[in-house]
């Protein structure tokens, strides 16, 4: 119960504020004036939770007068109806005129009369095709530069075909054409473009197997060589061998001038009765297993020479006395010049031939010399070899008997090796070894005589080599175990080195005037053969610097020293297995020249050359005197 | 021609060398010393390195052209010989002779 104090209290209004749960806290919106968008708490918490309209219409509101207007019309409506009707039933006439129903006619105020027509509908049918969709092809292609300067490359060959086309006949040019389509779908292994590619893969081959060989080849150096003084080593590098070559002795081996990679190596047999065909196997450092020429002879090879200029040129001197020219690049194996009975060819074993360089002729020449006692020279023309007698190697008598009793001997002294002088103002010298031991100065120009002889060997000289660098000193190895350094003014050696051993052949190096390499051929046990022997006599006058076994069981037989790498190439005979041996120099036995600070600035390296052969000779002759 | 087979049989005996493989103008093998899955396998795969490497270096200079592609693995060495007309395969393990 209020008491009327609390009646009189202010009292807060109390508002009921309806809270949806389910509304959201805030709307926003994005007002695009302000350009940000705007949080609005006020949100309507108002749900409905029943909505139904209802039927219900108050009596005095307008709707409900008009409804009930509507309703009571109606009604009148209905009740006219039923009294039209019903006159059937009730004939009552009419009492009133007003009762009679009045027809109301339409009128209209524009006489409007509406007629119509329905046309015949057309029926709608529908039709349509498809095609087959044209074939397509994918076509893609890349264009890059080179392809493009392909396509003019190609369009500039075809505009000077048709303009050289133009130039002949037609015909024979289609004819070319036509031949050249039949090349190109034969089978495209055996086109020459394979032949280049697999030789060379073949090489890359062998190169990947020998790794090692080669990096050793190219770079590695002895190092003990710095502690050594006056020592040196040769490193064992390839062994080139090969089936055509079993038991065969290597007879020969010249380096090609031009091509520093290529050597030849002449196979025969030094054994007299043991003969049979020769080979010669061109063999290259780029290909160490297989040679890269090889041709057959019919008789053992004695003798090579490569020619200075042309580089596939090649002169072969044979047991039976022949004398060949190959050209390697030939396709067929068959030599380009032979020499026959005939020709005037030798009858001994032609035991050196050598290139002349000399060409005033106009034709290729080049000199032989052979154990029957001739030195021929021979002379490459259109389609012979033509021969031309140098000189006649006359038996000498011995020392005392005077020089008139020169030709009383019948016979002519065999010979085995010679050399040309390779300076200009001596060139018409050459030196002759004889199979008696004598050396002959002799010349070109002069037939008859010899300009000096050399007495010192006992034996068979095998080989004489004029000095690189100095032109008056040679040097002569020989069966008689010695090795003889000569100065062509003198009639007597200035040094002899007896190395025990039948010497088979010495070479100069071509990078040192003072250094020359001679190897051992016979054997008695196995200690001393197959030995390379290497002075250097600026080093070690006595002495060698360097001896080293190289093949077991085997005779060596020749030496050469590559122009331009530091290694030498070693036959021996034993076919087959060893045959050509290459070794590398250890740096003490590749001194060139030495050059301090006292050394004059100007002088080139020929002239140290000469400087350092210059002393040694000096030296020589001192303690000679002393 | 006898040359290009006896040089191709020292090569396929030569020790280490695994197989050669000579594939036309168009991918197809015609000699092969591998089996059948390799030969189709090194012939498809080798023929689309080597047209990738000739267009290297021709678009790099179109007065060029690729003369030799070898690629060294692991395992072996594959040298690609590639011409117009053919490419030669050759597939050699380096180490295998090593001291002969």
């Amino acid at each position: 119960m209020l008491k009327s104090q609390d009646l009189e209290k202010e009292v807060p209004p109390r508002v009921l504020y309806p809270l949806n749960p389910r509304a959201a806290h805030n709307t926003t919106q994005y007002s695009f004036k302000e350009k940000c968008f705007k949080v609005d708490e006020q949100v309507d918490q108002v749900v409905m939770h029943f909505a139904m309209d209802g039927l219900i219409l108050l009596k005095e509101s307008p709707e409900a007068m008009d409804q009930i207007e509507v309703f009571e019309k109606k009604e009148a409506e209905q009740n006219e109806k039923e009294e039209a009707e019903a006159i059937d039933e009730d004939f009552d006439p009419p009492e009133n005129e007003k009762e009679i129903p009045v027809k109301n006619p339409l009128r209209n105020q524009f006489n409007f009369s509406e007629r119509a027509a329905q046309s015949k509908n057309a029926i709608l049918r529908e039709r349509s095709w498809t095609t087959e969709p044209p074939p397509t092809t994918r076509n893609y292609g890349t264009v890059t530069q080179w392809e493009i300067f392909d396509q003019y490359m190609a369009e500039i060959e075809a505009a000077k075909l048709v303009h050289s086309q133009d130039k002949k006949s037609g015909k024979s040019a289609y004819d070319d054409m036509s031949e050249k389509k039949k090349k190109s779908d034969s089978d495209p292994t055996y086109s020459e473009n394979m032949k280049l590619s697999i030789k060379i893969m073949e090489r890359m081959v062998n190169q990947n197997a020998e790794n090692e060989v080669y990096h050793d080849f190219k770079y590695w150096e002895d190092r003990s060589d710095e502690f050594r003084d006056g020592e040196g080593t040769l490193l064992p590098l390839w062994r080139f061998s090969s089936e055509k070559a079993k038991k065969k002795q290597v007879t020969c081996i010249k380096w090609n001038p031009h091509y520093s990679d290529l050597c030849a190596v002449g196979f025969g047999s030094y054994d007299f009765m043991r003969q049979g065909t020769g080979v010669i196997c061109c063999y290259s450092l780029k290909n160490t297993r297989f040679p890269e020429y090889v041709f057959n002879t019919d008789a053992g090879v004695c003798s090579l020479d490569w020619h200075p200029a042309h580089p596939a040129v090649l002169a072969v001197g044979l047991y039976d006395g022949t004398v060949l020219v190959y050209d390697v690049r030939a396709r067929t194996k068959k030599p380009i010049y032979q020499s026959t009975v005939r020709t005037n060819k030798h009858t001994d074993p032609v035991w050196e031939v050598r290139w002349n360089n000399d060409e005033s002729t106009g034709a290729l020449n080049f000199y032989s010399i052979s154990s029957d006692g001739r030195v021929s020279n021979w002379f490459l023309l259109k389609n012979k070899l033509e021969s031309e007698e140098v000189m006649e190697l006359k038996l000498m008598g011995s020392p005392g008997t005077g020089e008139e009793d020169e030709t009383s001997l019948a016979g002519l002294a065999g010979g085995l090796c010679f050399d040309f002088h390779s300076h200009s103002d001596h060139s018409h010298l050459f030196l002759v070894g004889t199979e008696e031991g004598r050396i002959h100065k002799c010349s070109k120009a002069f037939s008859g005589q010899y300009l000096e002889t050399y007495e010192g060997h006992t034996m068979a000289v095998y080989s004489v080599r004029w000095n690189p660098f100095h032109e008056k000193i040679f040097i002569s190895a020989s069966a008689d175990w010695t090795v003889k350094l000569w100065n062509h003014e003198n009639r007597f050696a200035i040094l002899s080195f007896d190395l025990s051993q039948a010497i088979g052949d010495v070479a100069w190096a071509p990078y040192s005037s003072t250094t020359f390499a001679a190897i051992t051929s016979d054997g008695a046990g196995g200690s001393t053969s197959g030995v390379v022997h290497v002075y250097d006599l600026s080093v070690n006058r006595n002495d060698h610097i360097c001896a080293q076994k190289v093949v077991k069981r085997a005779k060596l037989t020749h030496v050469a020293f590559s122009k331009s790498e530091p290694i030498i190439i070693v036959g021996d005979d034993r076919g087959g297995s060893h045959l050509v041996n290459t070794l590398k120099l250890s740096p003490n036995l590749r001194i060139d020249v030495v050059r301090t600070d006292e050394t004059d600035q100007n002088l080139t390296d020929m002239d140290m050359q000469l400087q350092k052969m210059e002393h040694l000779l000096e030296m020589v002759t001192e303690t000679k005197t002393t | 021609m006898s040359e290009v087979e006896e040089t191709l049989n020292r090569i396929k005996t030569h020790k280490g060398v695994s197989g050669i493989v000579i594939v036309n103008s168009d991918g197809v093998p015609m000699r092969s010393t591998l089996d059948s899955k390799q030969t189709l396998q090194y012939s498809a795969l080798i023929s689309q390195l080597a047209a990738k490497a000739r267009s290297v270096v021709r678009e790099l200079d179109p007065q060029n052209d690729l003369t030799f592609l070898r690629i060294r693995s692991k395992k072996h060495e594959i040298m690609v010989a590639p011409d117009r007309e053919y490419i030669l395969i050759v597939i050699q393990d380096p180490n295998a002779d090593q001291g002969s």
